[in-house]
Formats: structure tokens, sequence, C-alpha cells
């Protein structure tokens, strides 16, 4: 059956995400008798690459526009402008009839398996779907793909999840699950969004641990979105934080967490609960609560709420991400 | 014990098409005026079955088959519902999973206010009530102003406040807190339970938080109770139980989450799934997840039994060992 091996290209360039000023604009406040529409900056000129192998982990509370950026890699939502290059293709500019081959190679996992699932297939359709599509084998050999592929996401013996229904399925398979489907057709990018959120503690902890064996095994990248910094630390090879549809800070994750220099990051990592009665945490040095970014003015976006803002940071336009310290880029005037 | 509220040997069941489901089974507590008890556990651990029995709002299927609760020394299902009525809201009330979105959208935040207090308290005037609420909307930290506005043209976090606002409308000396910031960004999170542990201490009032999160319920709670299946598996005060935790299950909740703090770790993961309620296993319930279970493990159901003046577990062999947690204290952020 024929199914790319990402292991092999291995020497191809190093990088397999390459994102530059990638914007979307959403029209809102649109009516009947108001034809002027503002607009929502949900992803506001961002560039960042993804190495091959590497980990990237996309941090930002509800509406930063994490999500966003993640549906635009994978081409489920059109940006307005900017180009990406995934795995050498230009995903703006992908035909009808390139999308299969492109599908094969670039997945995602969504948050919620008990969505995402197709509640009257069987787990056996929901798997080999992506073959089907792609024509990809014969019948036996699908089942013998999906068996497999079943086996290594941990629903072993395979053969007693094949021909069960969502359903029947607790939140923690059902998201194996999904993990199956989005590797079966070995892609060599994964897009996961949030995919450990919705699960129990006892139970995610396996699904991590998952996904990176997973990694290891096929050489898989990922874009990990999530809100949680902690899991990004503990999955992630560098941390990009963003703030109303703007990345504001982008390092390794332990320099990211031990030294982050943007003031937001600073306040999202005071922010974080810790499992310890014995430690008392700083309050969080931030004002004020998150706004959307509709029509923003020609200022900072973190101007609003920034412990530290002067007058520079209203009068010039938002700060360029520039590189502050070695490997480590912040969108900051006063550093 | 001068306990505003102690739960004995509770055990509630819920009948369905399929078979009893037992989803709180002997569970036993007690809180003093002024404490703060966190519960943790995952979903369907018997958490929030918990909080409905101490509320009294147990859907019809259910069945209370041993134990009582006491409120102020008063038997909760002794009462009438008559006499209840007077107990919920003035002394005990909840703040619901999600209520920030049972807001009711076509009337304004504060009149929805201003109806449960003149509901509870028919000798208080509208006009009373209404500056109540902007009493209370300045403790939750809202603009007096807001209480004319509707849900819709609230924030998220602010929508939490002004539920916490209703909460404590009638002066409560219990509220019970289930997952209150569980749909909230980290920073707004950090807020409200910060805000909700001020008022608690100047009000002298008793809370009780119900989370899935561990850490969250580190930091607000100076009990805290670990649920599994429907059984209180390990209760004490916090800092006993995050420095060491006696149960494996507690154990290894706390090392299966990843921490910003310290170095960075391996996780623990505790294998397989809970059981279902209808035929939970016999002996401990977590036996079948247990690296420590014995065959007494798996034959004899463990009972709460005491491990330090305020400690107590349900385990046939405990964990001996500090938590890692507790030598990370004092590390810097």
């Amino acid at each position: 059956m024929a199914l790319p091996d990402s292991r092999l290209n291995n020497d191809l360039g190093d990088t397999i995400v390459s994102v530059k000023n990638l914007k979307k604009y959403y029209p809102v406040g649109r009516g009947f008798f108001r034809r002027q529409h503002a607009l929502l900056h949900a992803v506001d000129d961002i560039s960042f690459d993804v190495a091959r192998g590497e980990v990237l982990g996309l941090v930002g509370e509800s509406g930063c526009g994490k999500t966003t950026t993640g549906r635009m890699l994978v081409r489920l939502t059109n940006p307005t402008s900017g180009s990406i290059i995934v795995d050498r293709t230009d995903v703006s500019s992908i035909s009808s009839a390139d999308m299969g081959p492109f599908r094969q190679r670039v997945q995602m996992i969504f948050q919620d398996p008990y969505e995402s699932l197709d509640p009257r297939m069987t787990i056996f359709d929901i798997v080999s779907e992506p073959l089907n599509v792609n024509h990809i084998g014969n019948l036996e050999q699908r089942e013998e793909r999906v068996a497999e592929m079943l086996t290594r996401v941990g629903l072993t013996p395979p053969a007693t999840f094949m021909f069960r229904f969502p359903h029947e399925l607790s939140g923690g398979q059902r998201q194996r699950v999904a993990i199956a489907r989005a590797l079966v057709v070995n892609p060599s990018f994964v897009v996961a969004d949030e995919p450990t959120s919705m699960l129990d503690v006892s139970i995610r902890t396996g699904v991590m641990k998952l996904l990176m064996e997973l990694r290891e095994d096929f050489g898989i990248s990922y874009l990990y979105i999530t809100h949680d910094l902690a899991v990004a630390r503990y999955l992630c090879d560098r941390i990009a934080v963003m703030y109303l549809g703007k990345i504001v800070e982008i390092a390794g994750s332990e320099e990211v967490i031990k030294n982050p220099l943007h003031p937001y990051t600073r306040a999202l990592i005071s922010a974080v609960p810790v499992p310890d009665p014995a430690v008392a945490r700083p309050v969080p040095n931030v004002r004020g609560g998150v706004s959307k970014p509709i029509n923003p003015a020609p200022m900072c976006r973190f101007y609003e709420r920034c412990p530290v803002a002067q007058k520079v940071c209203r009068e010039s336009d938002h700060p360029e991400l520039r590189e502050v310290e070695g490997n480590h880029l912040a969108a900051c005037h006063l550093l | 014990m001068d306990a505003l509220l102690s739960v004995e040997d509770f055990t509630m069941h819920y009948r369905t098409k399929a078979g009893w489901v037992q989803a709180v089974d002997g569970v036993s507590f007690a809180l003093k005026r002024g404490q703060s008890l966190g519960l943790v556990g995952e979903s369907g651990c018997g958490k929030t079955s918990v909080a409905m029995s101490i509320m009294r709002l147990l859907p019809y299927n259910s069945e209370i088959k041993q134990g009582r609760i006491t409120l102020g020394g008063r038997d909760v299902y002794a009462m009438t519902s008559e006499e209840f009525r007077q107990v919920r809201w003035k002394e005990i009330s909840m703040i619901f999973q999600a209520a920030m979105n049972a807001l009711n959208p076509v009337y304004t935040v504060g009149s929805q206010i201003v109806e449960a207090i003149v509901e509870h308290e028919p000798e208080t005037t509208e006009e009373e009530a209404r500056r109540r609420v902007a009493e209370l909307f300045d403790l939750v930290g809202i603009p007096a102003e807001r209480a004319d506005h509707y849900p819709h043209e609230y924030s998220g976090g602010m929508k939490q406040r002004a539920v916490i606002a209703m909460a404590l409308a009638c002066n409560p000396s219990l509220i019970i807190a289930d997952e209150p910031t569980t749909a909230l960004d980290v920073i707004v999170q950090d807020k409200i339970l910060r805000e909700m542990e001020e008022i608690r201490r100047r009000i002298n009032m008793s809370m009780i938080y119900i989370s899935h999160d561990i850490s969250v319920i580190a930091e607000v709670s100076d009990i805290v109770g670990v649920m599994y299946a429907g059984k209180l598996m390990e209760i004490g005060e916090a800092d006993d139980v995050f420095k060491r935790p006696r149960h494996p299950y507690t154990y290894g909740l706390m090392h299966a989450y990843p921490s910003i703090l310290g170095s960075k770790r391996d996780l623990a993961t505790i294998p397989g799934e809970p059981p279902n309620l209808m035929s939970p296993p016999p002996g401990c319930r977590f036996n079948p997840r247990c690296d420590r279970a014995t065959d007494e493990c798996r034959a004899v159901e463990p009972p709460l039994t005491k491990v330090g003046p305020e400690h107590r577990i349900a385990c046939h062999n405990p964990v001996w060992a500090p938590s890692r947690g507790g030598e990370q204290v004092g590390a810097a952020r």
C-alpha cells in the first residue's frame, strides 16, 4: 500500500511549516441597515516556522486566535492574506485536485472527541475513512492498517474495538480513535487543537505520552494548541504565546517558563495555579480583562492591560516581534 | 466539635433502567464555620452528587440508602420542604457548574438578584434589595451601575462574579461552589478565586469548592477531600494531603499533572479507566488501577481510617513516600 513515509523526507530541508504575515479578519456587526462592517482581527500578521520533528506550542487565552491559526494551516479556514508553506506545499494555492494528497501529509486532531467522531460510524469506518477517500489499499490492507493503528494508540486487542461505535467508548478511548484516524495516513505534520483538555487527569497523561511516542516513531511535527502552559511546557520544544491575534513571545519552552520577557507572558505564568498549598503565588500583574480585537487602534495590543506601559506603547504601532535574547523573540517596545 | 456541616456515612444511589448507579458511597466529613473544603476528583466520581445531596436538590431517581447530613445540628432530610426552603439560600447556597450561562437573558442581572432576595426574605422591600445588590456588586468587584445591564453585556468573568453575588445575596453561612472557574481563562480564574477567598475570610463564611483541578483545590482549601468512584479516598488538612498524600490515587493524581514549577519532570500515568458505578469492583474501588493492590484490596473494602490528627484515608496499603510536590516548596518561579 502506497503510504508516504515522512521519515524519508528528512534530507529535504529542516523546516516543515513556514508561516509569513498570516492574517485572518472576520467581518462583524454587519446588519441590514449597516453596510459598513467592522473587522475582527482574529489573526493579525503572524509569522513563525516549525522545524521538522519539532513540537511548537501555541498558547493563549480563549479568543486569541490560536485555533483560527491552526485551522488555516490545514486549510479548514482560508486566510485573508499571508503565506503558509507546509511540507513544501503552498497551502493557499492548493487546487481541489491536490487537496487529497495534501491531507495525507497534514492532519488535525480536534479538542472534543465527543463531537469529532461520527456517532453512526463504527471505529473501523472512522479510522479507515482517510484511506478510503485517498484510495489507499484494498479492504484487506485497510483492515490490517486500522488494526495496526488501533494497537499503536493503545486500543488493544483491536478486534474488540473495530466494530464498536463511539458511544461505547470512554472519552480517553475516543480521543485515541481520533489520533489513530489522524495518523493512519502517516502525515508529516499534525495540528493538535487542545486534544487533552476535555479528558480527565488520569486519562490525559496517557494520551499526552502517546502523542509524544508517536512523534518519535513516525517523525511527526506538531503544532500543539493549548491554553495550559504547564501542558505546553511538558510537550513542546518551543512555545509561542498569542494575545489578541498577535504572537507576543516565542522561545524554547523552558526559556518561556523560566525567563518570560513579555509582560503578558509573565502575567499568564503567574496566574497558573500551583498544586502546592505552601507556595504563595504573586498576584498576576495585569489590569482589566480581554477585549476583542475589532478594528484595533494602531498601538500595542496589550497597552490597555499592561502594567508597565509607557507613552511609546500608545503612540507607536504594535511592536514587531524581534530577537531580544538568543533565539528568544518578544514583541514589546520596552525590551 | 462545632461542625457547621456534617456528612455521616452518606450513601446515595441513582436508579436507572440498567440498574443502580452507586454514585455516593459511605462519604463522611465535617466542616467548621469559616473553613473551606476542597472536593477533588474526576468526572463521575460523585463530587457534584455530594453537593446536590447537601442542597437537597437530588433528582427523582435518587435514593438515599444510609447516613445523614446535618447543617447547624439539624438533619437536612428530617426537615419539611418548607423548612428547608428557609435554609436554602439563607444558610446554604450554591454556585452551580457553568452557572454563568444560567442567567436569564431577558432580565437585567440586578433584577434577577433582587428577585432571589425578595423571594427568600419576603419582609425585604425591593428598595432594600436593590441597595443590597449594590453592596454585593461592590463586594465581588462589579461597578454598581452594571446591575441594570443584561447578561449579554457582561464578559464571562463578570457573569461568574454576578452568580457569586447571587449566592451571597441572603448572607449564607455556607456556599458550595461547583467548578466555579472551569470555563474561565487562567488570569480571570486567578482573580475570582482570590476574591472568593477574601470574601470568605472577611465574613467568616464556610465554603465547599468542587473541582477536577487539584491545583485550584490546593490554592483555596483548608481541608482537601479526594473522591474516586463514589468514595472518599482521602481527606485531611491541605498541607498534610499535598505534602504527604497517603492514598495511591491521590499520589497518582498529584504526579499526573504537569507543573510550571521546579524542573521539568516525567509524568506518572494511572493505567486503565474509572469503573462503571453500576458494578464497581469488589474490595477497594481503585484496586484494578492501583500498582500497590494486594489480595486484601481485591476482596475487602478499606474503611476510612485515621493516619494523622485530621488525616484519614481508605486504603489497605498506603504510600509512605513524601510527594515530589513537597520537595519543591520554595522552588523559584
